[in-house]
């Protein structure tokens, strides 16, 4: 097909069918659904149950009330829907792709290959974990009686955002190398592992761990750094030091899926 | 090794010798153990990754050990470092990952070669299972030294009963882990992808078992349900006999048992029916 539009334009229809292909392809798997709606039901009610218990005798956890914390877990469910949505279906397939050498075909699109290999699939299933997460981000925030103005809700929405795009360079980065380690599947499930340290308040670890979150592995910017903006408690520093970690997360991914590609020898050489 | 080798057809007249077709056990498991073992040895760079992927209850502990709640309930932090130590351990020693390798034999058609050789099928996965434990085992030791340098507070006290006891309990839970997971992989025969249904399991698992706080902590109605359920048992139970905290020993014991009791005809049941499925596929 000669299709002669160029920019932005050829990349929003090529997502568009990208996605309603493989909207089509899962829909073959009805019964999905009813397993991942209860399977997220159930993640949530545990994720719940384990955060009352340090909250059984009235205390707080590392300074957060119960509410407060409840925006945390919020977060961090959402983050987890949003990786089965479209971390896991795209960047795992990656890991597979350079094993069988159908990676070759991905480069000879004419099309940018790091947004082909980041957005090809969609995966609805993690849908209802995404939709609990953010009402429970909205329970908290209520209960908690937090009323953060138009300005702060717009600081929040982007660091939400920039924690989105930290964890997507995380996950990237770790399945570019398997162009050179083939077999790096295991190092998203440690990955997987690490995240789940979002779901409690920062400040619940001893300052060791804190230190490791925030400044090595920057968990603390996916959950508890929006948490904050979202409890109107955020400071420019923060803002300032996500979007720049943001950014600066994005350009290393990019920079390393180019040298990957330069080293990429195929499967068979 | 195998040094008996079949004769080779003699030009003498005297009869052709029958090779003995008893095989001892032993011999057998010692084959399997060998040869899964080498497998294992090949994927030790994965397994590696796997094991550090499973470092949840130290994280735990780093909750737990500065949480007001725990002080709260009276448990002081030796007992959680203990706890949370004893945990990481289990969790190493009981995971079991045979769904994911009979699903993918399954689909790619290596089932039916496997399935015409006079072991049954479990034997192979279980053999694989202890083969990738003894790979992990350099690995978690040294896990549990860097532990135990960073806080001395968690080396177990010396109960050779209890620590005996521990064992025993750990691999009971490990096969009994195993025994529910594979009475969901034969539902394989029925269905190519059981492996969502193994999630529904697990979910319940993860919370239950132990690994993310000891049950003593649970309140009160759900603590009794949850030591009934046969999670407690894959974590809680070793995990509990090693760091010799509190503990009802006989009634953890008895539900172990009882479970592995229900799950082992369960098991052999799903297993025969599911091969005469198999068998009226493929004909």
């Amino acid at each position: 097909m000669m299709d002669r539009r160029r920019g932005l334009g050829r990349y929003g229809l090529s997502l568009l069918r990208f996605w309603s292909v493989s909207l089509a392809a899962q829909m073959e798997y009805q019964l999905n659904l009813i397993i991942e709606v209860v399977a997220s039901i159930a993640t949530l009610a545990g994720g719940l149950f384990t955060l009352s218990l340090f909250y059984a005798h009235g205390q707080r956890l590392g300074g957060w009330s119960w509410e407060e914390a409840l925006v945390v877990l919020g977060l961090s469910t959402f983050l987890d829907g949003f990786s089965s949505t479209l971390l896991r279906p795209n960047l795992g397939e990656l890991v597979k792709q350079v094993q069988n050498g159908s990676l070759d075909f991905v480069l000879l699109k004419p099309i940018d290959s790091q947004f082909w290999v980041s957005l090809r699939n969609w995966s609805p299933w993690g849908m209802p974990e995404m939709a609990l997460g953010f009402g429970l981000v909205l329970v908290g925030l209520v209960r908690s009686g937090a009323r953060p103005g138009p300005g702060g809700v717009l600081a929040a929405l982007l660091l939400w955002a920039c924690g989105v795009a930290i964890l997507y360079s995380l996950w990237f980065i770790l399945a570019a190398t398997s162009i050179w380690f083939v077999k790096v599947w295991n190092a998203t499930e440690v990955l997987r592992s690490l995240v789940g340290v979002g779901r409690y308040p920062i400040s619940a670890y001893p300052p060791a761990l804190r230190l490791l979150f925030t400044a090595v592995v920057p968990i603390a910017f996916l959950t508890n750094v929006p948490a904050e903006a979202l409890l109107g408690r955020t400071t420019p520093f923060w803002c300032a030091a996500s979007a720049g970690l943001a950014l600066v997360a994005l350009i290393c991914s990019r920079l390393l899926w180019r040298m990957a590609l330069r080293h990429y020898t195929s499967a068979s050489s | 090794m195998n040094h008996q080798r079949s004769p080779a057809p003699e030009p003498t007249t005297r009869p052709l010798q029958r090779i003995p077709m008893r095989r001892s056990p032993l011999r057998i498991a010692r084959t399997l153990l060998v040869s899964q073992y080498a497998l294992m040895v090949e994927f030790r760079a994965e397994i590696v990754l796997w094991a550090l992927s499973g470092v949840m209850p130290l994280l735990m502990y780093a909750v737990w050990s500065g949480a007001p709640a725990g002080a709260a309930a009276g448990v002081n932090p030796q007992q959680f470092a203990r706890y949370f130590l004893a945990a990481l351990v289990a969790r190493q020693f009981t995971v079991v990952w045979v769904i994911y390798a009979f699903e993918e034999d399954n689909l790619l058609g290596r089932l039916s070669p496997l399935l015409l050789q006079p072991l049954p099928l479990a034997w192979r996965y279980w053999a694989a299972h202890l083969a990738e434990q003894a790979t992990r085992l350099p690995l978690v030791a040294a896990m549990v030294l860097l532990f135990v340098a960073a806080v001395p507070a968690a080396a177990p006290p010396l109960d050779p009963m209890r620590l005996l006891l521990a064992l025993l309990a750990l691999h009971l839970g490990f096969c009994l882990n195993f025994l529910m997971q594979y009475a969901i992989t034969m539902l394989c025969f029925w269905n190519e992808r059981v492996s969502a249904l193994e999630r529904l399991q697990a979910i319940p698992q993860l919370f239950l078992s132990g690994l993310l706080a000891p049950l003593e902590l649970f309140p009160e109605p759900l603590r009794a349900v949850a030591l009934h359920t046969p999670f407690p048992a894959i974590i809680y139970l070793p995990a509990q006999l090693a760091a010799g905290g509190p503990i009802a020993i006989g009634p953890a014991f008895l539900n172990l048992f009882g479970w592995l009791a229900l799950l082992l005809p369960l098991n052999l049941l799903l297993w025969r029916a599911g091969v005469r499925r198999y068998a009226a596929l493929g004909a």
